[in-house]
């Protein structure tokens, strides 16, 4: 049996306690160090299944910008973060946009959708 | 004969924004806000990852979702004119306003009362004094990120970035994300100034090193960077000789902190503050000089965009009561001094009237410290106090003095914070 002991930092609050994580054949065991079971919860996650949004920018044609800012609508798989800025370095929208608008629906097939962070208005 | 504006608001981001909104909710009927950059929003438009809002909106936003909420606000508003490609020369103690826009020309303006909003610029090279050559290839954090987030350059391609504070970090994943390769983030003190999650989320997922205790002591190339010498330090921050080492890179990212922006405040001749360097003000964000509030990162320089709005939000509320003549006059003048443990406090005096209010003072812990004691004492007696589980001096601390407290209050203020 394969036992392998991970140190993270919660980062749930300001606290950012030490975390211990115990993974046994791929599994988490136990987390310690952490003050509050919200702790717990963001260690195992972190080790079986990391998530982070993504922010970045897009190419806009006719805009008052040379850039448009973009956020993923919810978290993608920390291990697609890059992919998805590469795949969205390919992408020009044109303008006018409204804040919210998709920018590149369902990413990569992750089921995810980019939408812009702004309006923004054509010249 | 020029028109009389109720309130004029140097500076259009997201301080400038939230006081003309709160000015319009108080009563405020001729508001004008002066931007100099090509639209509204601040150094906000040029942030594009996420975090802000979550204590002013109750939602997660990007930097430019925040700018727009914020002029969502007020775009609709009859009484708000947001005036861009505007910049402010000069405001007089008369509350008269000299700006330049290339379409109006040179303008003359006058107002009841002005609200200075002008945020915050970068400590840049030159004031951290880095030997060696000047060249190519050195430039501060914010403008990359403008350079890289709104006009799509990349300012090189092997980046080490000097200093952890968040902009640093950000810029760190942003330039990663873009496809460079970040080779180190230095930073002079034992520990990060930034928030855990950017070390974790910005440095740690892209395998970047965090050397703590270390600095630049050499630029190398002429022309353009092409490595840096870097140094760990000792306990005063001096280079240790014998430690050097060599890091190859074609471009060095600043990010040494952050100061307000008071050319303006400075020419008016308003009383600046030593340790904060922005206007010193009372609990209504007004400054020396009746009839000029200012809020915001001209004031101190904030970690959080949300502190910004609810502070800019006073500023606005009487701004627009002083205009209005309702105002109520105060009849104690109380300082508010930071004691053992404690940097900066914002407000730095209250000037109370009979009409009780609830104030909020917004502090920095000088060192890093867990479970501590926050108290405020006046004339001796504690009048408050709060246990904190971990300060940090880059996260700002605010508490508020209920207004059954600041009625009984008669002497000037101290706070503190000591291991609990
Ligand atoms: S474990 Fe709980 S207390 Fe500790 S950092 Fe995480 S959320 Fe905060």
């Amino acid at each position: 049996m394969a036992t392998e002991k991970k140190m993270l930092n919660c980062i749930m609050c300001p606290m950012g306690c030490e975390l211990t994580v115990t993974i046994e054949d791929g599994a988490v065991t136990e987390v310690t160090g952490n003050t509050c079971p919200r702790g717990a919860k963001y260690g195992h996650d972190e080790i079986m299944s990391p998530t982070r949004m993504l922010t970045t920018t897009v190419k806009v044609e006719g805009g008052q910008l040379a850039l448009l800012p973009v956020v993923s609508k919810s978290v993608l798989p920390k291990g697609k973060i890059l992919d998805c800025a590469k795949e969205l370095k390919k992408v020009t929208v044109k303008a006018p946009v409204k804040a919210g608008d998709v920018v590149a629906a369902d990413i990569l097939g992750l089921g995810i959708d980019i939408v812009a962070s702004r309006d923004m208005a054509a010249v | 004969m020029s028109e009389m504006y109720d309130i004029i608001i140097v500076g259009g981001g997201p301080a400038g924004l939230s006081a003309a909104h709160s000015a319009v909710k108080n009563g405020a009927k001729k508001i004008i806000v002066l931007e100099r950059d090509r639209e509204a929003g601040g150094i906000l438009q040029q942030c594009v990852h996420n975090g802000f809002g979550l204590h002013h909106f109750k939602e997660e936003l990007t930097g430019p979702g925040y700018a727009q909420r914020c002029y969502d606000l007020i775009k609709d508003c009859p009484e708000v004119e947001v005036l861009v490609d505007t910049m402010v020369l000069e405001v007089h103690d008369n509350k008269e306003v000299i700006a330049v826009n290339p379409e109006r020309g040179l303008m003359k303006l006058q107002a009841k009362t002005v609200i200075l909003t002008m945020g915050c610029r970068e400590r840049t090279r030159g004031a951290i004094r880095i030997p060696g050559y000047r060249p190519a290839g050195v430039y501060t954090a914010g403008a990359a990120q403008r350079m890289v987030n709104m006009e799509g350059y990349i300012p090189g391609h092997k980046i080490v970035i000097l200093g952890s504070g968040d902009i640093g970090l950000i810029m760190a994943r942003r330039m990663s994300l873009e496809g460079c390769k970040v080779q180190a983030v230095l930073e002079i003190c034992p520990f990060s100034n930034g928030l855990t999650r950017n070390i974790v989320q910005c440095l740690n997922d892209y395998d970047i090193p965090l050397y703590l205790s270390h600095t630049i002591t050499g630029i190398k190339g002429k022309d353009r960077v092409e490595g840096i010498t870097v140094s760990k330090v000792d306990d005063k921050m001096r280079p240790i000789p014998g430690t050097e080492f060599d890091i190859e890179c074609d471009t060095v990212l600043l990010s040494v902190g952050l100061i307000p922006e008071n050319e303006i405040s400075r020419e008016l001749g308003i009383e600046l503050h030593p340790r904060t360097n922005g206007p010193v003000v009372d609990q209504h964000r007004e400054t020396s000089m009746t009839g000029i509030f200012a809020a915001g990162n001209v004031v101190h320089v904030h970690d959080l965009v949300d502190f910004v709005s609810d502070e800019a939000e006073i500023a606005g509320k009487y701004a627009a009561l002083t205009a209005l003549g309702k105002n109520a006059a105060s009849d104690r003048d109380l300082a508010v001094t930071p004691g053992a443990g404690v940097n900066t406090c914002v407000p730095q005096h209250l000037r109370l009237s009979s009409e009780s209010e609830a104030v909020r003072l917004f502090m920095r812990a000088a060192q890093p410290k867990r479970k501590v004691k926050l108290s405020i004492m006046s004339g001796g007696q504690e009048v408050m106090k709060k246990i904190l589980p971990v300060v940090k001096p880059s996260e700002m601390i605010s508490v508020e003095i209920p207004a059954e407290k600041t009625a009984a209050l008669s002497d000037d203020i101290t706070v503190s914070i000591e291991e609990a």
